[in-house]
């Protein structure tokens, strides 16, 4: 019972004027670092980070929490109403949130970000609570071997992403995999895939160009293409039964999504080098594999909203941990979080648990309170949200183009990334209108960079022998079901295939 | 310490008039937009820990007209950062946060066409040292106790560290020349990760900045061997140095900041202006004290022979490394 004990001290302190009014202004500020494209959390932690010193060190932190979470449910917001994505955590929340929007049905989506966020947020924090130190343990055994068994277990559930088209995943896997090996090798430090000896290669493709370029410019092209510029403008409405009907719904149709996403989202984002984004794309594609309408996803079904928008907001909770108890960042942002306690006199590292409980219990007391003003906030803002939609094709076609744009320029402040925007988009237009699946791309631009230092990390702890992958007692049955995930579709398609040779039809 | 807000401003003032008389020129030049901060390393290290401290504190005391905008740009051991600040558009106003990858990277890639005597020195904010450390629970308590380990191990003793090359690979290449020993070295994208891992067992022991062991060695996690530095860290007095064991070798990681080539005399004066207030103020001075750094603070010229002295320094240790 001293936890609860704990926890409510902190809460308290949470609680007081000053802190609460940091949560507000946090979250608020969050929702809209979130909702821009391009900008993310590190962004908005980093921009913000030196006026911390304006209030005491728990003020501060507990303001920059509040950012992180508010922007984890912004990105949800541009993702669902423009189709940008407008963070990297909020990628997988496109898939099936702008068919949604696009259907009319935008405030579903959008009601459904807001309680999964919640729902997520909530899960992570009592974990979080009640078993912060025996789960950072767990994070500490999980060494180069281990990661690698969980991104190929990520890699198998992408083979169920992409529609039933498995030689086109594969090939789109490839192709995220071959453009996140662009740019400084982690091992070597030797540059790889110059290509056209262009300097801005060297510094790699950033996941968000790729996703920029995907989403915000190729989606728009292709609505273009669709409606041959006669955009059928949705006029969605917005009122306190719609979204009360809203909000049933999205129970029932996003729960099982929600509940996938909050505790794989809290498991991933404790593993150190993961972080938000893999697991909300983890969770989508988790969410996909177990559902019994797959072929639902990425047509706009509400669970394919729930599982990232879970998982993003349990995952950057669960990355907190590793940041509290070992001083070990487990995401980007929580890097720059660690810089702040520096800055404020804190030692991070395992003793500051013990030597600075009001900090730490405070900071877990504003995630609750965090938590809660963000689900309230983002909910009243929907309306706006909504109003945006409203507009016609011909003006919200051009302003997509500009944030995309302008998105992708913030997020690196270099014009090279602006143009391979343009290019990504265009060649996602053409790659689309042949059918080929565009996710399992992204998603491999994102695992592919941790995917590979971890692989080759481990063959060097073994001296090449690969069989470490199946002796160590946690790397071991990741790898197994990973493999069996990857080999049942491919066995699948082998039959299929036999059939209809055997029927005497041309496959 | 403790501050109110009427005494920060106080003393922020107290800092500018006492600083402030500096030839005419100084003042005449500011930035007249947001100033482009490279760090030379990825988010979450030694190196990013300063910038952003180097920042904060600009912030406090509103050292600068226009923000300092952080931006790491880590790949290729710092090659990214280098092309990056050696082709900027705007010398004036893009200044870099330095390792000594600064020396070694354009060494080990002279493709590249760097050339660091092109760049403008700023302020050099002081060295960090190394340390040796092991995890507790190997029970290795002695450099004499280690070296037998390792040497036990044929070669299967695994250490971790920031890549061939760095700074700390530089450290375990001399130790493996100076005692005939030999470890399986692997390489991780910075020191945050090679102590988690050293933490967590995966690796058994690193050669790391006290600032990033710091944390798991006040937990009673990670023993420190031996200090390759000059003389014994105040922080650490029970742990011996390589040069009391009889064996002349130190070795430091410079955090000093450099302006791009072509940066004009104006703006290399305001900035060198502005870091040195950060030098001086009590929030850095108490930094170099806590993270276990020494002051080595050095005006442009002594920074310029340094710098070539360190790439004398570091081409013979490459050399020697086999790179």
């Amino acid at each position: 019972m001293e936890i609860l004990s704990l926890l409510g001290d902190g809460m308290l302190l949470a609680l007081q004027p000053l802190n609460l009014m940091l949560i507000i202004v946090g979250v608020t500020i969050g929702l809209f670092i979130g909702a821009m494209p391009g900008l993310g959390s590190v962004n908005g932690v980093a921009i913000l980070l030196p006026i911390t010193f304006l209030v005491p060190p728990s003020g501060a932190i507990i303001f920059l929490a509040a950012i992180y979470y508010g922007a984890m449910y912004g990105g949800a917001i541009s993702s669902i109403t423009l189709g940008i994505p407008g963070a990297s955590t909020a990628v997988a929340t496109t898939f099936d949130g702008r068919p949604l929007a696009r259907q009319g049905r935008a405030s579903l989506a959008l009601v459904t970000a807001a309680i999964a966020s919640f729902i997520g947020g909530t899960v992570a924090n009592v974990f979080f609570t009640a078993f912060a130190p025996l789960l950072a343990s767990v994070a500490l055994s999980f060494g180069p071997p281990e990661i690698f068994a969980l991104m190929l277990l990520a890699f198998a559930t992408f083979v169920g992403l992409g529609g039933d088209d498995i030689p086109k995943t594969i090939f789109s896997i490839c192709f995220g995999l071959v453009l996140g090996a662009i740019g400084f090798d982690q091992i070597s430090g030797a540059p790889r895939l110059v290509l056209f000896d262009i300097n801005g290669f060297l510094q790699g493709i950033g996941f968000l160009v790729l996703a920029i370029g995907v989403y915000g410019i190729g989606e728009m092209l292709w609505t273009i293409e669709q409606s041959r510029g006669d955009v059928e403008s949705t006029t969605p409405k917005m009122t306190m039964k719609g979204m009360a009907a809203d909000t049933a719904e999205s129970m029932r149709r996003g729960w099982k999504g929600t509940a996938i996403g909050s505790i794989l989202g809290f498991f991933v984002g404790i593993l150190p080098a993961a972080g938000a984004t893999p697991a909300s794309l983890m969770s989508y594609g988790v969410a996909k594999m177990v559902s019994r309408n797959p072929k639902d996803y990425g047509r706009g079904n509400p669970d394919g909203v729930a599982a990232p928008e879970a998982a993003n907001n349990s995952a950057s909770t669960g990355s907190m941990l590793p940041m509290l108890t070992l001083g070990i960042p487990g995401s980007p942002t929580t890097a720059i979080l660690l810089g702040g306690m520096v800055i404020w006199g804190l030692v991070p590292g395992p003793m500051l648990f013990v030597n600075e409980t009001e900090f730490v219990w405070g900071l877990i007391g504003s995630f609750y309170i965090s938590n809660i003003a963000a689900v309230l906030i983002n909910l009243a803002f929907i309306p706006v949200f909504i109003w945006m939609l409203r507009m016609p094709f011909t003006i919200l076609a051009p302003m997509i183009f500009v944030l995309s744009i302008a998105g992708g320029f913030a997020a690196t402040r270099d014009m090279f990334d602006i143009w391979l925007i343009v290019i990504f988009g265009l060649g996602a237009f053409v790659l689309r209108r042949f059918d080929y699946p565009l996710a399992p791309a992204v998603l491999a631009i994102v695992l592919g960079p941790i995917a590979e230092p971890t692989l080759r990390q481990s063959l060097l702890l073994s001296s090449g022998d690969p069989s470490i992958f199946f002796t160590r007692p946690v790397a071991g049955p990741i790898t197994v079901v990973a493999l069996i995930l990857i080999l049942l579709p491919l066995l699948k398609l082998l039959r299929r295939g036999k059939a209809a040779e055997g029927a005497g039809r041309p496959s | 310490m403790s501050f109110t807000k009427g005494g920060v401003f106080k003393a922020a003032c107290a800092a500018l008039i006492v600083l402030s008389p500096l030839p005419a020129v100084a003042q005449d030049w500011e930035p007249r937009r947001p100033i482009d901060f490279t760090i030379m390393a990825g988010a979450g290290g030694g190196a990013d820990q300063i910038a952003r401290f180097l920042q904060s504190v600009a912030e406090r005391y509103d050292l600068t007209n226009r923000p300092l905008v952080p931006t790491n740009r880590g790949g290729g051991s710092g090659a990214e950062a280098l092309l990056h600040v050696n082709s900027a558009s705007d010398p004036d106003h893009t200044i870099l946060v330095t390792l000594n990858s600064f020396f070694t990277t354009p060494i080990r890639q002279d493709n590249l066409g760097i050339d660091i005597q092109t760049f403008t020195p700023v302020a050099m904010m002081g060295v960090d040292p190394f340390v040796l450390w092991v995890h507790v629970d190997s029970g290795i308590t002695s450099l004499d106790q280690w070296l037998e380990t390792v040497r036990g191990m044929n070669g299967d003793y695994v250490m971790g560290g920031t890549g061939t090359g760095q700074e700390d690979s530089i450290v375990i290449a001399y130790m493996s020349d100076a005692f005939d020993i030999s470890v399986n070295y692997i390489p991780y994208d910075g020191g945050g990760a090679v102590a988690r891992d050293l933490a967590g067992q995966q690796i058994m022991a690193t050669v790391n900045n006290p600032a990033e062991a710091k944390g798991f060695y006040e937990a009673g996690q990670f023993v420190p061997l031996v200090a390759f530095s000059d003389e014994r860290l105040p922080a650490y007095p029970d742990v011996p140095t390589m040069i009391e064991m009889g064996h002349d070798f130190s070795y430091y990681n410079q955090r000093a900041v450099v302006g791009a080539p072509g940066m004009s005399d104006e703006a290399a004066a305001y900035y060198q202006d502005v870091f040195t207030q950060i030098y001086e103020s009590d929030e850095w001075q108490a930094y170099l004290e806590s993270e276990s750094l020494s002051p080595l603070w050095m005006d442009a010229e002594q920074q310029r022979a340094y710098w070539a002295t360190q790439v004398e320094t570091h081409r013979a240790l490459l050399a020697a490394l086999g790179e």
